[in-house]
């Protein structure tokens, strides 16, 4: 490894009006090396990598690249200096061809196209790191992961030296995420610096080399990946706050039947057949988990029972009733509530306020309008207890929801669907991108909800997360159910065999 | 971004000042552009807006005349505004105004004798049902099967009008008369003059109709329904509301509301059917909704500026001006309000510090003016380091 620092940022700090998203940090990136930048949502971290790419101009600070002084100020500069990054949202035109994504990219691309020559380089590309695609194939019709390694292969292309990757897991089963973190080593062997941005701390201890631990917008701590240890980074990280469950889980009796699922059979968007046959059985205040890698029939699953999706043969019966074809606006009567999981496509109304967005199910009840008119005073309560019982952070219930950060928004999101007691709680990854804080916060009020009586229903590709609150987990695989096992029975290494179709 | 001293932010909520302060810049704006057309055609802009002015604001009978020629506009922008409100591309006022037109002109022509508030109450509602019977063709098409309902609507409107020419060339045509006429509705249908103003009463239905909608959208659960809609068609199915009714319901309201364009100008001003009677009207209702931002209070407002408009071009024409100055001014108000919408989005300021000649890119000071979402992320990044 090259002692010298390839590329050194020092005192870097940014204000945005008030608010200082950088005070004073310094990051040194050396060839060879995977550098973690860990820290909680609005840390700092994204605000760092865009100040990097010249997106962000800093208040101050310098930075060095190659031991010169650089001045970086607009992502063009950044480009030709080898810095290059992949935006957590993907910038690729879904109707051009993975090639022609890469071509538009590139400053040196001649007039006239050569594909040919540009695929055979795309394709030596792809074998040299590990990123398998077609570069023919239309990007609209990739997966995400391959999507990203088309974000990858762009930069690579471009001769990036240094390579910043925001949150690159988020969108990435656990398989896909494996290959690319064997992909960003590849890379960091052939001498170029690797920088991921993450708030997982597992996958940055078994990932990196070198991790900085970002809080408040100033460096917390910075170590080298062997002294890391969890406890060591969590203190980074959440600081002195306690974590952990508040509410334990507790035995509870299997007796009575909440919902009871017979042979079911959906199909997905395409019309395909997403659900084979599934049966299953939920009961009373269990935590009852759906594990499974991504596109594996859980969101098939958990939209058939919110009534979001026609079931094409089997039944779904709830407390004995056949609620197969019933509306959405029934179940939720009876006391269906759904965390979907991408919620600003569904479950809130990003343009619309918070309190608005507070009653979105519950404007027809009585205790909120009477005769079509809606009582402003009582949805503002309702709002306002919403903020204060949950700890929501906004700058006002008349504020659009779109302009609060994920945690609050999925704060809101659950506040007002555990509000009406509900017998059923489906909830959809719902702490997926969100910091420890909130995700915690999610957690136990799902495990309250679960001691309350209610029986959740949750989804999650975390493990971790599915042993640390579920009673029972069920296992999908490619639509089949493949077992379901109490998790005070089993193992991690049993779920992720059922997971890979293995077992049955 | 920067050019110059001028800075560009993003605003995130536009307050309604604002809003209104950038209509008027912008109308403003539009007249100076109008203007020079006006010279190069060889006259005074200030001597021509100022006889528009007077002639149609300035005096009783002048605004009368605007507020005539007005009506109709406000029935089919408030008609646009429901339908746009749920972004239901209803383009078919015009053609929902002679199916309303036709539906109660029949009536009024051939029906029964009754008392007169009777025999007004059965027109209203079935100029009412005209037009929502037309709307609703588009409105099924596009629940159960999602049918564009823009080429639908505007197809609509041929055969409703191409109907309508049949009929008043054919069968209804007045004996004796050599255009497209009907005889006059009885005496007893014509809806009086408030007090001796010489203002038409149907004035008092379309401004009834624009409050009953503002406090419609404002305060009702199905007004809520139908921003939820209007703003994520995935979020209101999830919360259990019938999308599939709201846009039948929304679209059966739009059409009649375009029907009673045909009531009023019946009943008010015309007092006969006659071929091409919505002239045009259906279609610069989409602009005065436009124009109004889908406020039905605002509708009334632009639908009278708008008449004034059309009715000064008698005006000027005396001064040898031609008429379709008033179609130009039309046409230019729109193009430069819909422009300036980019002001309600985005703030202007002066920036008086000094700066070096490379800090012409700076975009750093902005956190929201990155395209689109990008924008919002890094607003949600920014309240999150403050925590």
């Amino acid at each position: 490894m090259d002692k010298t620092a390839l590329l050194e940022m020092k005192g870097i700090s940014k204000k945005f009006g008030k608010t200082l998203a950088n005070d004073n940090v310094n990051l040194r990136l050396y060839r060879g090396e995977i550098h973690a930048l860990l820290g909680e949502n609005g840390a700092g971290k994204s605000t760092l990598m865009n100040i990097l790419l010249g997106i962000y101009k800093p208040n101050s600070g310098k930075i060095f690249y190659k031991g010169e002084k650089v001045s970086v100020r607009n992502p063009k500069d950044a480009a030709r200096l080898g810095i290059g990054m992949v935006h957590q949202h993907f910038e690729l035109i879904p109707t051009l061809s993975v090639a022609e994504n890469i071509f538009l990219c590139l400053d040196n691309c001649s007039f006239v196209l050569n594909r040919a020559v540009m695929e055979e380089t795309i394709r030596a590309y792809s074998e040299k790191f590990g990123l398998p695609v077609d570069p023919a194939a239309k990007v609209w019709q990739l997966s995400v992961g391959e999507q990203q390694r088309v974000e990858i292969l762009k930069l690579l292309c471009r001769n990036s030296e240094i390579l910043v990757l925001d949150e690159p897991t988020a969108v990435l089963t656990p398989q896909e995420a494996g290959e690319m973190f064997k992909t960003l080593r590849k890379m960091a062997n052939d001498g170029k610096a690797v920088v991921f941005i993450s708030h997982k701390m597992n996958e940055v201890i078994e990932n990196s080399d070198r991790i900085t631990v970002l809080k408040g917008g100033r460096v917390e701590d910075e170590m080298l990946t062997a002294d890391a240890t969890v406890e060591r980074l969590t203190r980074a990280v959440v600081g002195s706050r306690t974590i952990g469950m508040q509410i334990r889980k507790q035995e509870k009796k299997r007796d009575d039947v909440l919902v009871k699922v017979s042979n079911l059979n959906v199909n997905n968007d395409k019309g395909l057949t997403a659900l084979h046959n599934v049966s299953f059985e939920l009961h009373p205040g269990e935590v009852f988990a759906i594990a499974g890698v991504a596109g594996s029939g859980q969101r098939e699953l958990a939209e058939a029972l919110a009534g979001l999706r026609k079931v094409t043969s089997g039944s779904i019966e709830m407390n004995g009733k056949d609620i197969t074809r019933m509306s959405v606006k029934d179940r939720i009567s009876l006391g269906i509530s759904f965390i979907p999981e991408d919620r600003i496509r569904m479950g809130l109304v990003p343009q619309m306020d918070l309190k608005q967005n507070a009653v979105l199910k519950d404007f027809k009840k009585p205790s909120f309008s009477k005769f079509g008119i809606l009582k402003g005073k009582a949805v503002r309560a309702v709002a306002e207890k919403y903020v204060k019982n949950y700890d929501i952070k906004t700058g006002g219930i008349d504020l659009p929801v779109g302009m609060m950060s994920g945690g609050n928004q999925q704060k809101l999101l659950v506040a007002r669907e555990v509000s009406g007691n509900p017998a059923l709680v489906i909830a959809a990854y719902p702490v997926r991108g969100l910091d420890i804080g909130a995700a915690d916060a999610i957690n136990n009020i799902l495990l309250e909800q679960s001691s309350k009586g209610a029986c959740v229903l949750l989804i999650s590709e975390e493990l971790d997360e599915i042993f640390e609150m579920s009673d029972r987990v069920a296992v999908f695989c490619d639509g089949k159910l493949m077992g379901i096992r109490d998790t005070s029975q089993t193992d991690y290494d049993e779920i992720g065999r059922l997971m890979s179709g293995e077992i049955a | 971004m920067r050019i110059g001293t001028v800075q560009i932010e993003k605003r995130q909520i536009v307050p309604p000042g604002i809003r209104i302060l950038n209509s008027v810049l912008f109308v403003l704006l539009a007249l100076v552009f109008s203007s020079l057309l006006i010279i190069a055609a060889g006259f005074n802009p200030i001597a021509v807006y100022a006889k528009m002015i007077s002639y149609s604001f300035m005096s009783l009978r002048g605004l009368n005349g605007s507020i005539k020629a007005g009506l109709p506009l406000m029935l089919c922008g408030l008609s646009v505004s429901v339908a746009f409100r749920m972004n239901l591309n209803n383009i078919g006022a015009e053609g929902q105004y002679a199916a309303g037109a036709l539906l109660g002109g029949w009536f009024a022509l051939f029906g029964p004798d009754m008392p007169a508030a009777a025999k007004l109450i059965v027109m209203f509602l079935l100029c009412a049902a005209g037009g929502a019977l037309l709307a609703a063709i588009a409105a099924v098409l596009k629940a159960y099967w999602n049918v564009n309902e823009t080429i639908v609507t505007l197809m609509l409107n041929y055969i409703a009008l191409l109907f309508m020419d049949y009929l008043c060339y054919g069968p209804w045509m007045a004996p004796k008369q050599t255009s497209a006429i009907t005889e006059q509705i009885p005496k007893d249908m014509f809806l009086p003059n408030i007090g001796n103003t010489g203002i038409n009463s149907a004035i008092i239905i379309a401004v009834v109709m624009a409050l009953c909608l503002y406090l419609f959208s404002r305060y009702t659960t199905a007004g809520y329904e139908i921003d939820v809609i209007r703003n994520s068609v995935k979020s209101a199915e999830y919360a259990g509301i019938n999308v599939k009714r709201k846009i039948i319901a929304v679209m059966i309201i739009s059409g009649a509301i375009a029907g009673l364009a045909g009531f009023v100008q019946i009943t008010g001003i015309v007092h006969r059917v006659q071929a091409q009677l919505p002239g045009g009207n259906g279609y610069t209702g989409i602009v005065v909704a436009y124009l109004s931002r889908f406020n039905p209070i605002a509708v009334i407002i632009v639908s009278i500026l708008f008449g004034g408009l059309k009715n000064s071009c008698a005006a000027v024409q005396i001064m040898g001006v031609p008429s379709q100055i008033a179609t130009m001014l039309q046409g230019s108000i729109m193009i430069f309000v819909i422009a300036g919408e980019f002001l309600n989005y985005f703030k202007l300021t002066l920036n008086r510090e000094k700066h070096g000649p490379g800090r012409l890119q700076d975009r750093s000071d902005m956190p929201g003016l990155k395209e689109g979402c990008k924008g919002k992320e890094n607003y949600t990044e920014m309240k999150g380091a403050s925590r």
